[in-house]
């Protein structure tokens, strides 16, 4: 080769560079393509309705995977933790009517309840460790084991392998302490119920609304109203 | 056949690219608290490497090497490892959905794992033939991830072990990825 001139050295470079990146980038182009994945968007929509707790109640052995078996056909009402609220969720996610929840699979907790063990009868089997889905009991073998309230969620799967018993489900009654108010929804959440879960919970608000202002007590709802304000 | 296997040897203990050249350093501290990852990243990587070196030898004999432009080769293996990267990320995500959520962040950040680039490079400083370049690229990547692997096992028994308060955390860590360091410095005569 003669002897190239400095511009046509840096010519050569830049040329190079440029046509290696292109056939990268046609190389990609092509791989993102081929190999496309189309996602289920549903699987993740349904996976947030989920209470997340991971307890296996239904027959999966996590919340995501009964979110794919609810895309590929599986029943809605198998899900304890979340009970009716979620059935209804998901009911208004997929359009179809909400069930009631199937008992085979347990029951709806009234009240959040959270395990705790009666720690001098455990003899540390660590048999509610292995059962527990969220990993919230702490110990060793031989060794007292301990729940992290924090981390449970109430699911109950550690009562049943516990050879002695000594698993108590406690209820959480709500106090003052740990009472909040419900967090203010965004203009685009409160759109999104309004339009998807409006068949369940509107109807609800709209009887009661019926039921607290029918039109035979309206007239007596603003007398009422006058009167107070004139006192 | 001998010469292959001596390459094998060569890369994967003697010239280990973790504990003996101190490259690709960051995954090693960085993805070694879970056995479970740790064997995920070091599969990933080993495909990684393997492919980045055979890519890379050809665009620096084919492109490179032809018209002059070696002073080029970092730039240019930077673009090649990036790509093939982001090409086995798609490829991953396509095959294996399951390995793809395991892996999750740690497949693009294999594209800054300087041992990627060091094998790349170290190739072309060294003259090797298309064979012995993606052979030694292979060996290098079953030496990173046999550390790797080793590596997060012991930091799951220190994860429960009882460390003095100074040493907890990094720096029992750091302690004991100098004492495999060493250990390794005894294949130093191997080949």
């Amino acid at each position: 080769m003669p002897e190239m001139s400095s511009l046509e050295l840096l010519l050569t470079a830049v040329i190079a560079l440029v046509a290696l990146a292109t056939v990268f980038g046609v190389i990609l182009g092509y791989a993102a393509v081929t190999f496309k994945v189309e996602g289920n968007p549903l699987v993740d929509q349904i996976d947030a309705l989920l209470p997340q707790t991971q307890c296996g109640q239904c027959g999966h052995p996590g919340c995501r995977p009964y979110a794919q078996a609810i895309v590929d056909g599986e029943a809605i009402n198998k899900c304890p933790p979340g009970g009716q609220a979620t059935i209804d969720a998901l009911a208004s996610l997929l359009g179809v009517p909400a069930p009631e929840l199937d008992a085979e699979h347990g029951e709806e907790a009234e009240v959040k309840s959270v395990a705790y063990i009666r720690e001098d009868e455990c003899i540390g089997c660590t048999k509610c460790i292995q059962a527990c889905p969220v990993d919230a009991i702490l110990g060793a073998a031989k060794l007292m084991h301990t729940v992290i309230v924090d981390e449970c969620t109430g699911c109950d799967l550690c009562v049943e392998p516990c050879p002695v018993d000594c698993i108590d489900m406690l209820e959480i009654p709500q106090t003052l302490a740990d009472w909040h108010w419900q967090a203010p929804q965004t203009p685009a959440q409160r759109f999104a119920s309004e339009n998807a879960s409006g068949t369940t919970i509107s109807n609800t608000d709209a009887n009661l609304i019926a039921t607290d202002r029918g039109p035979d007590h309206s007239k007596d709802h603003s007398k009422d109203h006058s009167k107070d304000r004139a006192a | 056949m001998q010469e292959f296997a001596l390459i094998l040897v060569s890369s994967i203990l003697v010239n280990n690219f973790v504990l003996a050249q101190f490259l690709g350093l960051c995954p090693f501290m960085g993805v070694s608290n879970k056995l479970e990852t740790a064997i995920g990243m070091a599969s990933a990587t080993t495909f990684v490497m393997t492919l980045a070196a055979i890519s890379s030898y050809l665009v620096n004999s084919w492109i490179l090497q032809p018209l002059g432009l070696e002073y080029l080769k970092t730039i240019a293996f930077i673009l090649v490892i990036a790509v093939v990267v982001q090409f086995t990320r798609m490829f991953i995500e396509k095959t294996s959905p399951l390995l793809y959520r395991v892996l999750g962040v740690f497949l693009p950040l294999i594209t800054t794992n300087c041992a990627v680039l060091g094998v790349a490079l170290q190739n072309t400083a060294k003259n090797r033939t298309f064979f012995e370049a993606s052979l030694y690229g292979f060996g290098a990547a079953l030496g990173f991830s046999l550390v790797l692997i080793l590596f997060s096992a012991l930091r799951e028994r220190l994860s429960v072990a009882d460390v003095p308060q100074p040493f907890q955390g990094a720096a029992i860590s750091m302690i004991t990825a100098g004492l495999m360091s060493l250990a390794f410095m005894g294949f130093a005569g191997l080949v």
